[in-house]
């Protein structure tokens, strides 16, 4: 009895420590970004705020170019959403649905472009780009950012795929259903909870992309770029408003996708 | 004529996927090779891998890339393996705990940086617990380019904050392959915790050890922003590097050599990751 108690006490009291220093730090940028900035330098700073403001985080999103690159932020990851859904899904459903030659190679492409340093290589794209005047444009960074989520979105639509029978798409097509028309009302609908895990997914990857949208654009920024190119100007408190509001969609999105999780990294 | 139809479908399926991935990372691939290889006046050269080579930040940045790599990626899968370790034990309220060790998967190196700028800055929460507990009397300089062990403290406990979500899923879905009897057995025999966990688990979750400390080792080359978010220019990289000669030196020749560096740094890590999975497959079919 008193070694279960033991036990349950190590296992709750390592499982909280390590909850405890994953949220840290997120606790304290938040703090820091809701301290006016005045009083960002206090030493030594509390640990519970005594003052709450929303100044620092006024002054963040009244700063030059940071809602037009919020804009843009949003802008890149809808269009790497369209992109990728498109490219992707049709591919995860193969892989789910048909045994054919050459499948093993295709998931070890898969495997490989997973881990490729693709934004490494926005910078012969860039060169490209400029010749085909897609240089400091949305969408040549939205392509780079699908190549980076394809991988993932194929890995999860391949997984929710398996998951919806396809004795329920064989049915529908006995009952006069087309190829297409069984896809479409009878495998879509049930993946459609998987697929948006997919596009959240999407959405994380593009919204947190930098070197890529750094390289890519001059003016066109997107919120990482825009943050990356102040940050050997900008003040603290600029700094934290901005890590917070780039941070905290996370915890959100993680939340909605966290059935999923396994999908991302797990199938090796 | 439907049988053929449907043979030919998956091919249909993959085709774009596949024709795009070529198309953005093949191409510039070649591409990143001609750069780095040809002159301004064009013809070929060696000029710019050699600029990039006498550069004068070129060691520096090889040495705490590596040095990062060395420190990180051991330090992530320890703190990986007792998470998963953690939740795998199945105990009420795992789901919770995982959801929230994942939330650093969503967050970028960027932000990463700056959520542990807030506590390594010179005014930071860190000096001010240290100096409320009495344990130093004025701020410590953590970031300051005289203090290499500092600035590399803050950069690791930050890229080790971030990137041990990604070794956790990794290291849970290999725990879940493992049968729940091994467990039991390993119970039956009188094994405690402990050693349950040297002597059954860790044999069995090696594959899976072995995939995420190939995947981080490719990561750690890329990194960049977490270091630019702490240290500014004070802690040169080679992806910063390759990052500093395109966007502020407007040099893209010698931005592509470091691009090629990069890429030749990746395949050769690939190779290995993809030989290691060979292994891995002839294991699941002995």
């Amino acid at each position: 009895m008193n070694a279960r108690v033991l036990d349950r006490t190590l296992v709750y009291g390592g499982a909280i420590l390590l909850a405890v220093w994953v949220l840290i730090p997120l606790y304290l940028v938040a703090i820091s970004a809701f301290t006016p900035q005045a009083r960002l330098f206090d030493y030594p700073k509390p640990l519970v705020p005594t003052t709450f403001s929303t100044e620092t985080m006024q002054f963040f999103l009244e700063a030059r170019g940071v809602i037009p690159s919020v804009i843009n932020s949003i802008l890149v990851a809808l269009f790497t959403i369209a992109f990728g859904l498109a490219l992707g899904t049709p591919a995860g459903y193969a892989l789910a649905r048909f045994r054919f030659r050459g499948r093993q190679a295709f998931q070890v492409i898969v495997l490989a472009t997973k881990m490729f340093p693709i934004a490494i290589l926005s910078i012969p794209l860039a060169v490209t780009f400029l010749q085909l005047g897609l240089y400091d444009n949305l969408i040549a960074v939205a392509l780079v950012h699908t190549a980076m989520a394809l991988p993932f979105i194929i890995l999860v639509t391949g997984g929710v795929f398996v998951a919806v029978s396809h004795e329920l798409e064989e049915a529908a097509q006995t009952l006069g259903c087309s190829r297409w028309g069984a896809f479409l009302r009878v495998a879509l609908p049930l993946a459609l909870p998987g697929l948006a895990a997919a596009a959240i997914f999407t959405f994380v990857i593009s919204w947190n992309e930098v070197f890529a949208a750094t390289i890519l654009t001059l003016r066109t920024r997107t919120l990482p770029a825009q943050v990356l190119a102040g940050l050997g100007t900008s003040p603290l408190g600029f700094k934290f408003a901005g890590g917070l509001f780039m941070a905290m969609p996370a915890v959100a999105f993680i939340f909605l996708i966290r059935r999923y999780l396994m999908n991302l990294w797990g199938s090796r | 004529m439907r049988a053929r139809a449907e043979r030919f479908l998956p091919f249909a399926l993959l085709l774009p996927a596949v024709a795009f991935l070529a198309l953005l990372i093949v191409i510039p691939m070649i591409q990143a090779l001609i750069l780095a290889v040809i002159a301004e006046g064009g013809g070929f050269t060696l000029e710019h891998f050699e600029r990039m080579a006498g550069d004068v930040n070129f060691s520096d940045a090889w040495r705490n890339t590596l040095l990062l790599l060395i420190l990180i990626v051991p330090l992530q899968i320890v703190l990986a393996l007792v998470m998963a370790l953690l939740i795998n034990s199945r105990f009420r309220g795992h789901g919770f705990f995982l959801y929230v060790y994942a939330i650093p998967l969503a967050i970028s190196d960027l932000a990463a940086g700056i959520l542990w700028l807030a506590v390594f800055t010179e005014r930071g929460y860190l000096n001010s617990s240290l100096q409320g507990a009495g344990l130093i009397q004025q701020p410590i300089l953590f970031l300051s380019f005289e203090n290499l062990p500092g600035i590399l403290t803050a950069i690791v406990v930050a890229e080790s904050w971030r990137a041990t979500a990604i070794v956790l899923l990794i290291l849970i879905a290999g725990l879940q392959l493992i049968p729940r009897d091994f467990f039991e057995a390993a119970d039956v025999f009188g094994a405690g915790r402990f050693r349950r966990t040297i002597h059954v688990v860790l044999p069995l979750l090696r594959p899976s050890l072995q995939s995420a400390l190939i995947i981080r080792t490719i990561f750690a080359f890329q990194t960049f922003a977490v270091v630019f978010a702490l240290a500014g220019r004070n802690m040169p990289v080679l992806a910063g590097e390759a990052y500093v000669w395109y966007a502020a030196n407007r040099n893209e020749h010698l931005a592509a050599a470091y691009a090629v560096l990069l890429l030749g740094l990746t395949i050769v890590a690939t190779v290995v990751y993809l030989r290691v999975l060979g292994l891995r497959e002839a294991e699941v079919a002995r």
